[in-house]
C-alpha cells in the first residue's frame, strides 16, 4: 500500500498538486484520473521519486519515501516496476535485453536462469519468440507490452504506469488493460496507473483518484462512477454528447 | 555570469560524487567500459592517425622551410618535429579533435537518453545511473586517449619524415639522427600527463551537458556544442596549468 500525504508541489511560483491524501491499495489496480494540466503526471512522479514534494509524505508501508536517503531510497526502488508512456526502451538493445537488463543489474542469476525469467514475461505479455527484434522493429503496442514485461521482471511489489494506452487503438488498449490488471491481481502487488482512457476507467478502476486542478475531486471505484453526482466527474468521464445520452440511457434519466 | 558559473561547477562536483560510488554490479560496469575503450579507442584511430600524419608533415616542412640558409644543422628538423609532437601537438590537437568527436557524441547520446526517459527508467530500477553512464566512460577515455595520443606521436613523426625526406628537404640519416638526439623521457611523462587529464575533462564535461539536457531536439544540439566547446577551453587551460606545473 502507497500514501500519498497532503502532498504539496510548486514549480517555481507555480503551485502543481495543493495538497493531495489519497491512498494506493494493495491488489487492486489504482488509477489516477484528470485533464492535462491537473497533476497526474507529477503525482506519479513523486510517488517514485523523480520529483520531490515542496511539503507532505509518500509512505511505502511505514516508509517516508521522500525523506529516504539515496541508498535507501534505492532500495525501495528496486521493488518497484514502471512502465513509461514512451515505453523508455533502450533502442540498441534488443528486446531480450532489455527485459534481462534489471536481472543483470541486480541478480546473480545463472544465464539460463535469466532466458528463462525472460522468456516468462514475454509469454506473460504474449511477445514469446521476438526475444532478437530490436524496440524499433516492433509496433507501438508491443512495445508497452515490453515495457511491461521489463517491469515485472524482478517481481516488483509497485507497479506504476504512465498512460499505459496512449496513442494505442481501442482493442489494443484493452489487451494492455486487462494484462495489467491480471499481473496486479496474480501477484498481489499495489499498480498505480495514470490515465486518460474512460475505457480504463470503466474497465480496471478499482481504486480511482481524479485529480482537478492539483486537488483530489473525487475518490471511488468504477462501479461508483455511473451514479455519482460529482460534476466534475460526469464533466471528465462524459465528456462528449454521445457518452453523455449513453449515462443518461444507463441510468434511467 | 559568476553565479551561473558556480552553479554549474556545484552542479558538476555533485554529479561526479554520485558517479564515484561502488558501481551496483562490477560485471555490468566492465562490460560497458570495455564498450566504451571500443567505440572511443577503435572508434578515433583513423581521425586520430590522419590528424598525427599531417600534424608531423606541416611541423616538418615549415621548419625545413625557416632553417633554410641559416647555420642551425638540417637534422635539427627531426628534433623539433619529435620534441614538439610529444610535447604538445599529439596530446593537444589530438584531445581537442578528440572532444569534437567522443565528446559530441557523449554528451548526445545520454542526452538523448535523458529525453526518451532511458535515465528515469534506469532510476526507477534502483540504477546510479550517473555512476552507471558516466564512469564507464570516464575511465574508458582515460585508458584509451593516452594510447591513442601516443600513437599519434609516433604517427606525426613519421608523418614528419615522409614530408621531409621524401620531398627532398633532408636526407634520412639526418632526420633519424634528429629524432635521436637531445631525447628527454621527462616529455613523454608530460605528454601522458596531458593526455590523461585531457581525457578526463572532455569525457566529464561532455557527461554533464548531457545529464542535465532539458527541453527537446534544439536543446540536445545545444548541450552536445557546448560540451566541445566547453571541453575545448578546458583542455586550453589546463594544458598551459599543466606547462607551468611541469616545468618549474
Amino acid at each position: 500500500m502507497i500514501r500519498a500525504v497532503n502532498i504539496k508541489k510548486s514549480f517555481g511560483d507555480t503551485e502543481v498538486l495543493k495538497g493531495i491524501t489519497t491512498t494506493f491499495e494493495k491488489g487492486k489496480t489504482n488509477l489516477i484520473i484528470g485533464r492535462s494540466g491537473a497533476g497526474k503526471t507529477v503525482l506519479l512522479k513523486l510517488c517514485v521519486g523523480l520529483l520531490k514534494p515542496t511539503s507532505g509524505e509518500i509512505m511505502y508501508g511505514d516508509s517516508n519515501f521522500s525523506d529516504l536517503n539515496r541508498r535507501d531510497m534505492r532500495a525501495i526502488r528496486m521493488e518497484i516496476g514502471m512502465l513509461f508512456q514512451g515505453s523508455a526502451l533502450f533502442d540498441s538493445m534488443t528486446v531480450e535485453e532489455n527485459i534481462r537488463f534489471p536481472l543483470d543489474m541486480f541478480t546473480n542469476k545463472t544465464k539460463k536462469e535469466k532466458l528463462d525469467r525472460v522468456n516468462y514475461c514475454l509469454e506473460r505479455v504474449q511477445l514469446e519468440g521476438n526475444n532478437d527484434k530490436f524496440p524499433g522493429e516492433v509496433s507501438g503496442g508491443m512495445q508497452k507490452r515490453v515495457g511491461i514485461a521489463r517491469s515485472i521482471v524482478l517481481e516488483p511489489k509497485y507497479l506504476f504506469c504512465d498512460e499505459p494506452n496512449s496513442g494505442l487503438d481501442p482493442k489494443t488498449s484493452l489487451l494492455i488493460d486487462e494484462l495489467i490488471h491480471d499481473i496486479t491481481t496474480e501477484q498481489n502487488i499495489t499498480t498505480v496507473i495514470n490515465t486518460h482512457d474512460m475505457n480504463s476507467v470503466m474497465q480496471i478502476g478499482e481504486n480511482i483518484a481524479l485529480l482537478h486542478q492539483g486537488r483530489l475531486a473525487w475518490q471511488g471505484n468504477k462501479d461508483m462512477v455511473m451514479d455519482s453526482d460529482n460534476e466534475l466527474l460526469q464533466d471528465f468521464i462524459f465528456a462528449s454528447p454521445f457518452l453523455q445520452r449513453l449515462r443518461k440511457a444507463a441510468v434511467g434519466e | 555570469m559568476n553565479l551561473n558559473f558556480l552553479y554549474h561547477f556545484g552542479r558538476y562536483l555533485i554529479l561526479l560524487r554520485s558517479a564515484l560510488t561502488r558501481p551496483e554490479k562490477f560485471s555490468m560496469y566492465w562490460k560497458e567500459t570495455m564498450r566504451q575503450m571500443n567505440d572511443i579507442g577503435i572508434g578515433s584511430l583513423v581521425i586520430v592517425g590522419l590528424i598525427a600524419v599531417f600534424i608531423g608533415a606541416v611541423t616538418a616542412t615549415q621548419f625545413a622551410y625557416q632553417l633554410q640558409d641559416s647555420f642551425v644543422p638540417a637534422y635539427y628538423i627531426g628534433y623539433i618535429v619529435r620534441d614538439s609532437t610529444i610535447i604538445e601537438l599529439a596530446p593537444t590537437i589530438t584531445c581537442l579533435v578528440l572532444a569534437g568527436k567522443v565528446g559530441s557524441n557523449i554528451a548526445a547520446e545520454i542526452g538523448g537518453m535523458r529525453q526518451k526517459e532511458h535515465i528515469d527508467a534506469m532510476e526507477i530500477m534502483g540504477v546510479n545511473t550517473a555512476s552507471y553512464l558516466i564512469l564507464p566512460k570516464v575511465i574508458a577515455a582515460m585508458v584509451v586517449i593516452p594510447m591513442l595520443v601516443c600513437l599519434a606521436a609516433f604517427i606525426s613523426i613519421w608523418g614528419g619524415y615522409t614530408a621531409s625526406v621524401a620531398t627532398g628537404l633532408i636526407t634520412d640519416v639526418e632526420y633519424i639522427q634528429g629524432v635521436r638526439s637531445f631525447f628527454e623521457p621527462y616529455y613523454v611523462f608530460m605528454m601522458f600527463v596531458k593526455a590523461v587529464v585531457f581525457a578526463y575533462i572532455l569525457t566529464s564535461v561532455s557527461a554533464y551537458q548531457g545529464y542535465h539536457v532539458k527541453g527537446g531536439s534544439i536543446e540536445l544540439g545545444q548541450a552536445s556544442t557546448q560540451a566541445v566547446v566547453y571541453s575545448d577551453i578546458l583542455i586550453l587551460l589546463s594544458d598551459y596549468i599543466i606547462a607551468i606545473i611541469l616545468t618549474m
